[in-house]
């Protein structure tokens, strides 16, 4: 239960950890866009060490980004193998209704480095931006969004709450399981309908006490006078530091250099 | 031999990750047929990790438990049966409850057990009798019980199996006086009429004091004591030095020893205090 990588902050001091939550989710969208708009393999092998040398500086360690990547390799072979299979153009190799062509192995390297670049990407912003700072900028980043009456403040406030509640939740999960395996719970075997039936003692007891907690959390916010967003003031001010418009450049170049080898190797593959 | 044999067990979890953490070192004892032990200890001593090991849940990183002479993790794939030979109340077991009805909730261990109809009924009622609950609550669904009779129910589902062990992981946390006086009862009542071996995890060395025959002492994931109760709470000062200390009442007669008086060392409850206190005010001539 516990090796739920994906979107788990993964505390470190480095450059990245310390960059504004901020610039981090515009550069994280700006290069999910790009990523779509490479077209030649310069610019895709561009993108791929662009990402390799911010996850390096990262301080991550590797295995965490390897452990996210393993939750997705199934999608990565499957997508790879029909773009494989379904490419258009001269075949090179053909075996009954099988065709290989040089397109279908251009599409699939695109979709397999493509899908990787994306994964370790939000991985890097998960990884190093902790939860409260991650809503704390969404929230920053959707004020604008006040003008058509969306209200911003609370859906943070709910994410934050979300967020929070996660490890407490995979925790009492884990002690649920442990107390219905006590009295001969059986999960491990058996087919796939009495696999489905023997999670019903495991999460009708999980959905009471996720209701119970948030009955109790509602009664502690307003206990402590929590009247939503209006005038409310917070704890850690986010500024830009001279790093985050080093990164802000960085992004610009990224984007400008995309641009450029699209246009230049346009004819190169 | 020895009901349980626990030989050199250790625990470590998540190892060789910088999260490492050992919860029990090195812990040996044996359990008889038909004792009722208190586990106590300071929090985070590693009762609770101990106990999950003894029926299965969790696999010692190191050692051995024996249930009759046989190591339980002899045939993995059959550890459902060790489960069902030492059950496990955990700690809030109310927490668990899931079914429509409470027969229906206390009828998953043995349902699980792969009894008949009959029986399971059988079971049922008996369980639900040794913790008290009335016979017109078990057709009621068990999100409508108060706080303690749900604590009944969930406990009725693990004595419904029938255990040769039963553990029970702070039974009485967070109930309310005369409802732990009244678990505690039916507990030991259950001990006494099926005669079978108890282990009872508690931080109210009152309880212990009360009802088990013997104690074992956890400290930083060591076993530090296993004794006779009496041996065990006649040692306040050793106690003390883990964070425990002995039940108020003996404390009391050990400072009216050290004043003078001639009481025995090792009372535990209020009745052997009054009882002693009385013969010596007779005595003196005082009653």
């Amino acid at each position: 239960m516990r090796d739920i990588t994906l979107g788990q902050y993964f505390p470190s001091d480095s450059v990245i950890h310390r960059l504004d939550p901020r610039v981090k989710i515009l550069s994280l969208i700006a290069y999910i866009v790009l990523i779509f708009c490479t077209f030649n393999f310069v610019s895709l092998a561009l993108m791929a060490a662009v990402v390799l040398l911010i996850v390096l500086l990262s301080k991550v360690p590797l295995k965490m980004y390897l452990k996210s990547l393993k939750v997705i390799i199934v999608i990565v072979v499957i997508t790879s193998l029909l773009n494989l299979f379904y490419g258009t153009g001269e075949p090179i190799f053909q075996w009954g209704f099988i065709k290989v062509t040089w397109e279908g192995i251009k599409n699939a390297i695109f979709v397999c480095v493509r899908i990787i670049c994306l994964i370790l990407s939000s991985s890097v912003l998960t990884f190093t931006t902790s939860p409260t700072d991650l809503t704390d900028a969404l929230e920053r980043l959707m004020k604008p969004l006040k003008i058509f009456h969306v209200k911003v403040h609370e859906i943070a406030m709910m994410m934050t709450i979300a967020l929070r509640f996660v490890p407490t939740l995979l925790e009492e999960t884990d002690k649920i399981m442990a107390a219905q395996k006590a009295r001969g719970a059986d999960m491990e075997s058996g087919n796939l309908i009495t696999r489905i039936k023997a999670l019903v003692p495991i999460l009708v007891p999980l959905f009471v006490s996720a209701f119970r907690r948030a009955y109790e959390l509602a009664v502690a916010m307003e206990c402590r006078c929590y009247r939503g967003g209006e005038g409310r003031t917070r704890m850690k001010q986010l500024h830009l530091a001279n790093r985050d418009y080093i990164s802000i450049v960085f992004t610009l170049l990224v984007i400008a250099g995309v641009i450029l080898l699209n246009i230049f190797f346009k004819f190169a593959v | 031999m020895s009901l349980l044999s626990v030989k050199d067990v250790s625990f470590v979890y998540s190892p060789k990750t910088p999260f490492q953490h050992t919860a029990v070192e090195n812990v040996s004892f044996d359990v008889n047929q038909g004792d009722f032990i208190g586990i106590i200890g300071h929090t985070g001593s590693g009762k609770s990790t101990l106990v999950q090991m003894l029926n299965g849940l969790l696999k010692p990183t190191s050692g051995s438990i024996k249930l009759d002479g046989i190591d339980i993790w002899d045939k993995p794939k059959e550890i459902r049966k060790i489960r069902f030979r030492v059950g496990l109340v955990f700690q809030y077991p109310e927490y668990q409850l899931f079914e429509e009805t409470v027969e229906k909730d206390i009828s998953f261990g043995p349902m699980n057990m792969g009894l008949s109809e009959e029986e399971i009924k059988e079971r049922v009622r008996n369980a639900a009798q040794f913790v008290g609950l009335d016979t017109e609550l078990l057709q009621k669904s068990p999100f409508d019980l108060s706080g303690g009779e749900k604590r009944r129910a969930a406990i009725a589902g693990v004595i419904a199996m029938d255990p040769d062990i039963l553990i029970l992981d702070e039974p009485c946390a967070g109930l309310d006086p005369l409802g732990r006086d009244v678990l505690l009862a039916q507990i030991y009542r259950y001990h006494k009429q099926r005669g079978n071996t108890v282990l009872f995890v508690s931080h109210s060395m009152e309880d212990v004091a009360a009802v088990c025959d013997k104690a074992l002492v956890m400290n930083h994931s060591r076993l530090e004591m296993y004794d006779t109760c009496d041996r065990i709470f006649s040692q306040a000062d050793r106690l003390s030095t883990m964070g425990l200390r002995v039940p108020q009442i003996t404390a009391i007669i050990d400072n009216l020893i050290a004043a003078g008086f001639p009481f025995h060392q090792g009372i535990l409850t209020v009745e052997n205090a009054v009882h002693d206190i009385t013969e010596y005010m007779k005595k003196e001539g005082r009653l």
